[in-house]
């Protein structure tokens, strides 16, 4: 479902003197559905970047991102749109969302983008905010004011909406409590039951061993840090 | 997928200077574009461009007519132009004054361009006019009251109401969200995008504003001094730039 071959990424910081800096080459693995897969290496060591690079919110500087088929890397602003829309989520540690909109209207904002019917995209969305503990009081307000952890979790909510084919989860169970951090291991778990290819960013060691099949270390795609 | 737009080699000079050069682009259908660059860096003129305010010195501008496919809209007749401009195609200036007529009540500056596509009953105009009045969040009691007496905000509102109450297929959005205070703008850029994703609608939105093209825009081009210096997702621009002005563009915002 998700495939990288031979994919390195380096950025140029042209304002500031020009530096390059390299931080992955010759990335290489395979995802298959029903099957997550962390990202592991140290802070720094391109976990993030990698995870972007699949997204499409970093161009990569050569190879290959294969997502559903589609090669991300060479695909048009509107294929990668439609990818993001119907096959690729992506679960990032910051809710971005428009002022003023509700949360109930932002968890079901995926569905109705794929045009299903407003009054079955806002059932979908009720009972994810209902698991992950938002108290029904809140679902009418904007989430920009909410705290850091609720924020989180409608990011979360809003990220399981749609049953995404393949997902990227960026640190899903970063500073949930015991509770939160238990529904949101069991979204992944349906997810994956239901077939979804799942790269993930897991701090939480004991998150990262019940939901993972396998760990790819990062490190070795950095450039000049093995040998 | 046919594309609503093809841009081909626009290219418009002051004189010796270059007003924008070689921009060629194809939109599609409910796609929205981000036009971002200092001031001076030909983003409005190469819109005026676009939307026939101007007359380009060089290149094509494709439009899919509901009628007769493609054609070019720089070079069919104006009268033709004229009735793109009243029916698929919609400006929204970056001064409401500009684009509504303040001597006029709100409800005839909606009316007025039904008017304009043969739309003669008075009564259906008018809960036309009431309904959209309704949509973009102006009481329906404020639409014999002239925009003079309206806010910046509610005047921009209106002014969107008059275009979008026709139906267009592509919207020209000159800094729509310029010169508003900041909740004012949030608002608007919620009821733009709502109508956006309702309407299908396509836009092109010219705006020095990197905020307001991560809400609405799909797609990004970044000029400076007349040249496209960048395009792609809106997203892989702002967060990963690759031309040395959009880097410095995008670390030049001020995190709040």
């Amino acid at each position: 479902m998700i495939e990288l071959k031979d994919v390195s990424k380096s950025f140029t910081l042209h304002n500031q003197g020009s530096a390059v800096i390299p931080v992955t080459e010759g990335a290489s693995f395979r995802v298959a559905p029903g099957e997550c897969v962390a990202l592991t290496g140290a802070s720094g060591a391109g976990k993030s970047t990698l995870m972007r690079v699949i997204y499409g919110n970093y161009l990569a500087a050569s190879g290959q991102v294969l997502v559903g088929g589609l090669d991300v890397t060479q695909a048009e602003p509107r294929e990668v749109l439609a990818l993001r829309r119907e096959t690729l989520g992506y679960v990032s540690q910051f809710l971005r969302v428009v002022p003023r909109v509700p949360t109930l209207e932002v968890v079901a904002e995926p569905l109705l983008a794929l045009g299903r019917d407003r009054q079955v995209a806002l059932d979908k969305a009720a009972p994810l905010l209902a698991r992950l503990n938002i108290p029904e009081r809140l679902w009418a307000l904007s989430p920009t004011t909410f705290s850091g952890g609720e924020q989180q979790r409608v990011n979360i909510a809003r990220g399981f909406a749609h049953d995404y084919p393949a997902m990227l989860l960026d640190e899903p169970t970063a500073s949930l409590d015991v509770q939160n951090r238990e529904t949101v291991l069991s979204l992944i778990e349906e997810a994956k039951a239901r077939g979804a290819a799942i790269v993930g960013i897991f701090h939480d060691v004991a998150a990262r061993e019940r939901v993972c099949d396998r760990e790819i270390n990062v490190s070795e795609f950095t450039p000049g840090v093995a040998a | 997928m046919k594309p609503l737009l093809q841009v081909k080699g626009i290219e418009k000079r002051y004189g010796a200077r270059i007003g924008c050069t070689e921009v060629s682009f194809d939109l599609y259908p409910g796609e929205v574009m981000g036009i971002v660059g200092e001031s001076g860096s030909g983003k409005s003129t190469l819109l005026n461009c676009l939307a026939g305010h101007l007359e380009p010195d060089a290149g094509q501008v494709v439009f899919d007519t509901r009628a007769d496919g493609p054609m070019d809209t720089v070079t069919m007749s104006e009268p033709a132009r004229r009735m793109l401009g009243r029916t698929d195609w919609a400006f929204v200036h970056q001064h409401a004054r500009d684009g509504l007529r303040m001597s006029v009540s709100a409800g005839g500056n909606i009316g007025e361009r039904l008017m304009a596509v043969g739309d003669r009953h008075y009564g259906d105009i008018r809960d036309k006019a009431i309904d959209w009045l309704g949509r973009v969040e102006i009481e329906a009691t404020r639409v014999d009251d002239r925009p003079t007496a309206f806010s910046g905000g509610m005047q921009q509102r209106l002014q969107i109401a008059r275009n979008l109450v026709t139906g267009p297929r592509l919207v020209f959005m000159d800094e729509p969200t310029g010169g508003l205070d900041v909740s004012v703008q949030a608002r608007l850029l919620d009821l733009l995008r709502g109508l956006v994703r309702e309407m299908g609608l396509s836009a092109i939105i010219v705006t020095h504003d990197l905020a307001v093209v991560r809400l609405l825009a799909d797609r990004l081009m970044v000029m400076k001094s007349g040249h496209v210096v960048e395009v792609g997702l809106t997203d892989q621009v702002l967060d990963d730039p690759q031309h040395a002005y959009t880097q410095l563009l995008v670390s030049s915002v001020l995190q709040v």
